[in-house]
């Protein structure tokens, strides 16, 4: 899979409630990033909590879910 | 297009009925609604049904016949539609669309959930299929997190806060208490509304409206045949369906729904009226973020000021303009195949005057709008005294 590159944070939450498959992973954090290449990606956050406005850099593939983490 | 009337209406109660499957409940809603309007199954020339997520929850399909058949409607067109939370109300759209052009007169439109069977991991997995399953779905990402991630840009962008959200919750629970047929008959107060167990941050269970079994039904006709069988009734003065991407990252901006803006523009021209002149609504508040947007979507405020809007009393019962007089998803429950067809029902009990102790003193022209996903369906109908 192709690399999102580097972005900042249009939005995220931290979820609870997971759904069934995902329960074991929860609380999570989900964004949505604009990436600084263009467009927009649904994304996890690994590591410290982000708010919006922070530069994020992509980190990994996981089970094909895209994880960034918070620049430092 | 000829005008188009709803002649009679059925509603069951929404709630938890572990003793209730999804037939029965689509048939009480449907045979009530032809007894309003004193008509004999023979007489329907076809069958609308909107419904979500049947084969998922309960493991049904080719519901449209199974439903009418149970009601003695055969021999005609009868077909389920699917647009999320706004099956329904795409339901009513295509079944108005036909009765308007003389493809038929007399037609049941319906829409039922049956959701409460399936424990609520399993319910949220399947809501989260009204999402894009390759992109935010494959993620992780919740309804409630979509909308989540809504509400926190619509804070970020408008200085929204969870204390205005709340505010939705706390009228919407107190219009629910008063309704016979609602979910969750309960007050609750802006501070357990604040305190209540997170779902996706910020929203807290209070911001979240109800995991629900319901159905609810609508008999339309053309309104010059409207006086054949009932003494009230209502007009369809407008009604428009339109749609937008399913994924919400591939909106340009989350705090709006373009979809529901582009359905109230047109619906608005057909009726002839504009957004100030709407005496009360029903809106979409799946969540409470949605019933704040709706009310800026609908130009009843600039963007940005729903907020203020509901936190300064004007949506409540005695207030200009209310919303959600029925408690809305909040507090009557969100069967979501249901909900569309289930928020006509209640416009036509205000306009009627048979809503009872939540009964607005003025109610001779109301709306309701009917969203699907996180906005990529949405239906806007406007009614009036014919």
């Amino acid at each position: 899979m192709d690399n999102p590159g580097p972005g900042n944070v249009y939005t995220e939450t931290v979820i609870h409630a997971a759904p069934e498959q995902f329960v074991a992973d929860a609380p999570y954090q989900l964004a949505i990033i604009t990436l600084d290449h263009g467009g927009r990606l649904t994304g996890r956050i690994d590591g410290p909590r982000v708010q919006i406005g922070d530069a994020v850099d992509f980190a990994e593939y996981r089970n094909g879910i895209p994880f960034f983490r918070k620049k430092n | 297009m000829r005008p188009v009337a709803v002649i009679g209406i059925g509603k069951t109660a929404f709630g938890a009925f572990p003793d209730r499957d999804l037939r029965s409940l689509a048939v009480e809603a449907g045979q009530k609604c032809m007894q309003d309007a004193n008509v004999s199954p023979s007489k329907v020339e076809a069958f609308y049904l909107g419904n979500f997520a049947g084969p998922s929850f309960v493991g049904q399909n080719h519901l449209a016949p199974y439903i009418a058949g149970a009601m003695g409607i055969t021999g005609v067109p009868a077909t389920r539609f699917e647009a999320a939370c706004a099956s329904s109300g795409s339901a009513l759209f295509h079944a108005v669309s036909a009765v308007g052009a003389g493809l038929y007169d007399v037609v049941l439109v319906g829409g039922v959930e049956k959701m409460t069977s399936q424990p609520t991991p399993k319910v949220t997995e399947i809501l989260a299929g009204a999402g894009d399953m390759c992109g935010e779905g494959r993620a992780g990402a919740t309804f409630p997190a979509l909308f989540a991630m809504i509400a926190r840009r619509h804070m970020y962008q408008y200085g929204t806060t969870r204390e205005q959200m709340a505010a939705v919750a706390v009228k919407n629970h107190l219009n629910g208490a008063k309704n016979p047929q609602a979910h969750m008959r309960k007050v609750i107060t802006i501070e357990q509304a604040l305190a209540g167990k997170p779902i996706a941050d910020p929203l807290t269970v209070y911001d979240c409206s109800l995991i629900s079994d319901g159905a609810a039904a609508v008999l339309i006709a053309p309104l010059e045949r409207a006086s054949e069988f009932t003494g009230k009734p209502v007009k369809i003065l407008g009604i428009a369906q339109t749609s937008d991407q399913v994924a919400l990252d591939q909106k340009d901006d989350i705090t709006t729904f373009r979809a529901v803006r582009t359905a109230a523009d047109k619906a608005y021209k057909m009726a002839g009226v504009s957004p100030n002149e709407i005496q009360f609504a029903e809106v979409h508040d799946c969540f409470t973020i949605a019933e704040i947007i709706a009310t800026e979507d609908l130009g009843f405020v600039k963007k940005g000021e729903g907020g203020p809007y509901v936190q300064q009393g004007c949506t409540a019962l005695n207030g200009p303009r209310p919303v959600n007089t029925s408690g809305g998803l909040k507090a009557k429950g969100h069967p979501v195949g249901a909900t569309g067809v289930g928020q006509i029902c209640d416009v036509v009990m205000q306009i009627r005057g048979e809503a009872g102790e939540r009964q607005i003193a003025r109610h001779s022209l109301g709306l309701a709008q009917n969203l699907g996903g996180s906005g990529a369906t949405a239906v806007v109908t406007i009614l009036g005294v014919a």
